[in-house]
């Protein structure tokens, strides 16, 4: 097997509807402190999602901000937090260009669930108060929905002239970013790469009302309970908002700057189940976990910490369950938990934030819960899942990250303690 | 509308279309463009602005004509007399 250079992870730049950096996300995980919130949406009404709030103008003008789409602006400033969290970057909109790394080395690749709904949304509701005459169709709608726009902004804003664009992976594509900048890496065509996942899918009607009329969009009097995974009462997805790029380089190079390094990715697996538009396949999934710890060298007792995907919907947890024993059957000290349960559904974001929120654990050896399990649905019952307070285990080593998406695309990255 | 208002509903599309910027001191003889800062796609937004608050269509071969503030005055003079000023800055 031909021997590729090592990748870490040096920098974590995020939004997500209960955090804007990695502390606040890891505190409100460990406190078990949701951001699902009341939202309401034209011609869906009053539904909940996840928000993300953070503060555009820090590294935006507003000509910037209106001109661009929600999931540019997400990007700009998840790429930003990253490269500042990296110590590659001052983190003033101002000095951007006073960097530290070198712009024609630098790739941008978040991971998007769709991208455009929400610009053509906009613009169908816009012609239709002028009798649907194009004449009032923006000359903005191409630049925005290109399937590229969120890592083009990036570029523009961040003056980053290698390779940018987004990956499309439906609701795994969280994790396509990060390998794929890990990929670039290793094969030397870049030497620092801005990859994870990213979602602006709550300014979009149809994405709320395509869940519902699939029977999958999650309803509660109380939003914060609204997102609950593996419990019997669940009964679909709060749909979010939000995004993750992480900052990675080669290992060599992490350490010649001196760089704090929050993990090494080992491996990680992506196949797909050939099976459905939009059920699950235990199969396939179970293939991919397998997939992911081959491509690792691991087996499945050396990982300590299972990030599960589970949406809250009722068919996709039991699934997901079901191929987690089977793949784990006989590994007592691998834990489980799920991030869904405190920020619902962040789409193509999902995998890389839900990653990022569990980074930490390599250091404090606690593993956040999953909240909102009131009556644990025996279909998901795994062993170690742990339910309501974070867990003390003795070792976190390994994490392994599950994303997945529709059309049966499945993703897997296991990240390793810094060593 | 009057000239004086003319001045003020483009500088409040203006407003709209290019936030960072400071209007209060543009010359009405100077082109804009060499006054804040504006591209081909802003330009294609005040034209789309005048059309949606004014029902106002600028074909293509008249842009130039809207170059400086003078001459927005001068073409949209008579195809404003009859409207009324709109302020919709969100600036």
């Amino acid at each position: 097997m031909v021997s590729l250079p090592r990748v870490v992870i040096t920098g974590v730049g995020l939004a997500s509807p209960n955090g804007a950096n990695l502390a606040e996300f890891r505190a409100n995980l460990l406190a078990g402190r949701s951001g699902v919130r009341k939202y309401s949406i034209r011609h869906v009404g009053d539904t909940l999602a996840g928000v993300a709030e953070f503060d555009a103008l820090r590294y935006q003008s507003r000509k910037e901000v209106r001109r661009g789409t929600r999931a540019g602006a997400i990007t700009i400033w998840c790429a930003h937090e990253a490269l500042v969290d990296a110590g590659l970057a001052q983190g003033r909109y101002d000095s951007t260009r006073d960097t530290r790394y070198a712009p024609e080395r630098t790739g941008v690749f978040p991971g998007i669930t769709e991208h455009g709904n929400v610009e053509t949304e906009n613009q169908i509701h816009e012609v239709a108060q002028y009798g649907f005459d194009l004449a009032f169709w923006s000359h903005h709608h191409n630049p925005r929905t290109v399937a590229n726009n969120p890592a083009g902004e990036a570029t523009l804003n961040l003056g980053i002239t290698g390779p940018a664009y987004c990956l499309g992976g439906a609701c795994a594509a969280g994790n396509l970013g990060l390998i794929h900048g890990v990929q670039l890496l290793q094969l030397g065509l870049i030497d620092l790469a801005l990859g994870g996942g990213v979602s602006e899918s709550i300014h979009t009607f149809g994405i709320f009302a395509s869940f519902r009329s699939q029977g999958a969009l999650a309803s509660h009097t109380d939003p914060t309970k609204a997102s609950r995974p593996f419990d019997k009462a669940r009964n679909g997805i709060v749909v979010s908002e939000g995004g993750c790029l992480f900052a990675l380089e080669r290992l060599d190079d992490a350490r010649a700057r001196g760089a704090k390094i929050y993990g090494e990715v080992l491996g990680y697996g992506v196949n797909s189940d050939a099976a459905d538009f939009v059920l699950p396949q235990a199969k396939g999934q179970a293939a991919c976990m397998r997939l992911a710890l081959s491509h690792s060298g691991l087996a499945p007792r050396d990982v300590d910490l299972i990030n599960t995907h589970a949406t809250s919907t009722p068919q996709g947890d039991e699934v997901e369950a079901g191929a987690i024993r089977e793949v784990f059957a006989d590994c007592p000290t691998t834990f489980v938990n799920n991030t869904k349960s405190f920020i619902g559904h962040a789409m193509g974001a999902a995998g890389a934030l839900e990653l990022a929120g569990n980074l930490p654990s390599f250091d404090d050896r606690l593993v956040h819960p999953t909240i909102n399990v009131d009556d644990l649905d025996p279909a998901c019952a795994i062993q170690n899942l742990v339910l309501g307070e974070p867990a003390r285990v003795a070792r976190v080593d390994t994490i392994l990250n599950m994303s997945f998406g529709m059309l049966g695309i499945n993703s897997a990255v296991v990240v390793g303690r810094p060593r | 509308m009057t000239n004086d208002e003319i001045v003020l509903a483009i500088k409040d599309i203006i407003a709209t279309i290019a936030p960072d910027e400071e209007l209060a001191h543009l010359k009405m003889d100077v082109r804009l463009r060499e006054q804040i800062e504006l591209d081909s796609m802003d330009f294609l937004d005040i034209v789309m602005e005048l059309r949606k608050r004014y029902g106002v269509q600028v074909p293509e071969q008249d842009y130039l004509e809207l170059a400086t503030l003078d001459g927005c005055v001068k073409y949209l003079g008579p195809k404003l007399a009859d409207k009324q000023l709109k302020l919709a800055s969100r600036a």
